[in-house]
């Protein structure tokens, strides 16, 4: 095994930079890495071995010439299949868009492609980023690097799993209620959910467009910072994108320095309902940030508790319009077309072969509370509740400058634990949800591991919109802290790998 | 105001467009009963004078210049299409015959 693939993201950066070592050495190091170990984990749904390495002969090209590199120039990456990559599939985990091929690149792809970084594959999902274990992915499951029968969260547990089994040192994930944080919690990995708005939406294939955000995935704080800079920034493609200067993330994880700042823990967000081992973890922390010089109190959230409720009738209605696209007509794969069928009924065999069960109990759930008569006391009734839960945001801010809670409720739980009862895997998200509903910013930092079961906890912070760099001071304050009390990163406390 | 029958998901998901076989309406509308009893918790919130949000930025009329850009050539626009006639999508019946 090479030691290039434990190495950090910047760390990399720099030895590409000072032609130490080449981009394509790094790129085939964690190129045999895959090789060595996905067979177990099933990060990747597809590895692009050919254009992850022009792309890092290319930087090696650049440096050999002297020219300018980005700050990530050279470092390879997983990309969450839901991102349009041009002239590489793009399947978002199901079965209806096997072996499409987007022609173009969804504007982060081409953030990425501009900066040096190398794509070395797409990373597994749930089918359309609907669920929080990659279970659901119409090409199986990934599997957890601390425990290989266990979830590596989701929906991103493809850009968790791939981050924290030293498969790549970065990856790209996104977040609707909590696909970037949770499965950076349950795998001791950093995940941020910028800002809505503050990362372009474009060429991501939606699934509740007013909660989506994608976001970076690495192995400590900086290193996400980075990436976070990389990919942020007003895009005219995305008429949400947000047009105002990107908050110094990179500074503000170099600061580090939390004195005197106001922290509020979320009451709602905690105690019964969250394993053990998360609140031992969780109130540690706490003790920590005070004895930085933070100020913490707790404030209430009211309406948090019928977050979740909200959000699975928002969610599902937006998704039931998004996904209606994929109908068999003009990209993916069409079933039953004979000759004989009238197109409505080609649609629903394509679509019945194409969907998997979540995604249509998802559909038919959001078609129901969209549907007249159902309207105002469903759909209608949960956007007010939204309101009432970015009111106790604006509250909570006028007196704090950051909020805390554990990332979910407990550590990685079993494959198929969760599997067919849908309410119960929705409870992942609890903690996660209520940041997406007001489109904050929020971060997942490991925070140790439970004690009684020795699987990664993850802290959340949340910070008011556009104030991302909050985030990264604190998260990187807390971190300096915890990795001189374990002596290296949590990740060193993983078993290694079979194959490895 | 919950209660989905499975002749609810039947005709929820011919409006889906999702033929489910008859013999998954049973599990499904279990499953969605369920679901449909936890989110009736939005109502147990006091409403009454709240504005509804339907998204986080509050934007309207986002425009840009009305200037032609580069688009993709019907030969890239069709590449993923399953079935493809004269630079056009084929598409199944739309019309009943008769």
């Amino acid at each position: 095994m090479s030691d290039l693939i434990k190495k950090d993201a910047s760390e990399l950066a720099g030895l590409v930079a000072s032609g130490e070592v080449s981009a394509v050495e790094v790129a085939q190091a964690h190129l045999d890495r895959i090789a060595a170990v996905d067979r177990a984990v099933h990060a990747f749904l597809h590895v692009d071995t050919k254009g992850a390495l022009a792309s890092a002969a290319a930087v090696d090209a650049k440096v050999k010439a002297g020219e300018k590199l980005s700050v990530l120039a050279g470092v390879p990456l997983g990309l969450k299949d839901i991102l349009a990559t041009n002239g590489l599939p793009t399947t978002c985990g199901s079965k209806v868009l096997d072996g499409w091929i987007p022609p173009y690149d969804a504007t982060v792809v081409t953030k990425l492609r501009e900066a040096g970084i190398v794509i070395l594959g797409k990373t597994n999902m749930d089918e359309f980023a609907m669920g929080s274990s990659t279970e659901h992915s119409a090409f199986g499951p990934t599997h957890n690097p601390w425990d290989l029968e266990r979830i590596p969260g989701g929906s991103g547990g493809g850009s968790s799993a791939c981050v924290s089994s030293f498969e790549a040192p970065l990856a790209i994930g996104t977040d609707t209620g909590g696909s970037i944080r949770q499965p950076a919690a349950v795998t001791g990995s950093v995940g941020v959910k910028p800002t809505y708005g503050g990362v372009s939406r474009y060429g991501i294939v939606a699934l509740a467009s007013s909660l989506d955000q994608a976001g970076p995935c690495a192995r400590n704080v900086l290193d996400t910072a980075m990436l976070h800079s990389v990919i942020a920034g007003h895009d005219p493609m995305d008429s949400t994108s947000i047009n105002s200067p990107v908050p110094d993330v990179i500074a503000a994880a170099k600061r580090a320095d939390i004195k005197g700042m106001k922290v509020g823990i979320v009451k709602e967000l905690g105690g019964e309902g969250y394993q053990a081992g998360v609140r031992t973890r969780f109130e540690e922390s706490v003790a920590l940030i005070e004895s930085l010089g933070a100020e913490v109190v707790e404030v209430s959230c009211p309406s948090f508790p019928a977050a979740l409720a909200a959000y699975y009738l928002i969610l599902p209605s937006e998704a039931s319009s998004n996904l209606a696209k994929f109908d068999g007509i003009r990209f993916g794969n069409r079933v039953g077309d004979d000759g004989t069928k009238s197109v409505e009924q080609v649609m629903s065999e394509t679509r019945a072969a194409g969907f998997g069960p979540e995604v249509t109990r998802r559909i038919i759930l959001g078609t129901y509370a969209l549907s007249a008569g159902y309207y105002d006391a469903y759909y209608g009734q949960a956007q007010k509740v939204r309101t009432l839960i970015k009111q106790d945001f604006d509250a909570a801010f006028a007196k704090v400058d950051v909020l805390i809670s554990p990332t979910a409720p407990t550590t990685a739980f079993k494959i198929g634990e969760k599997l067919d009862d849908p309410l119960a895997m929705y409870l992942n998200d609890v903690a996660t949800i209520p940041v997406n509903m007001a489109g904050l910013p929020g971060m997942s930092l490991p925070i140790g591991l439970a004690p009684e079961d020795n699987l990664p906890v993850g802290l959340q912070i949340i910070a008011p919109a556009m104030a991302d760099d909050r985030l990264y001071n604190v998260g990187a304050a807390i971190e300096r802290e915890l990795l001189a009390k374990w002596g290296g990163p949590i990740l060193g406390l993983a078993p290694e790998l079979a194959g490895a | 105001m919950s209660g989905i029958s499975q002749e609810d998901v039947a005709h929820l998901a011919n409006l889906a467009r999702i033929s489910i076989p008859v013999d998954e309406l049973g599990h499904y509308a279990k499953q969605l009963d369920a679901i449909l009893n936890a989110v009736a918790e939005v109502s147990s919130l006091d409403t009454e004078n709240v504005a509804a949000m339907s998204h986080p930025v509050p934007m309207t009329n986002v425009f840009r210049e009305d200037i032609p850009g580069v688009s993709l050539t019907a030969e890239q626009a069709l590449s993923g299409a399953p079935a493809v006639e004269d630079d056009k999508f084929r598409v199944p019946r739309i019309l009943d015959e008769e």
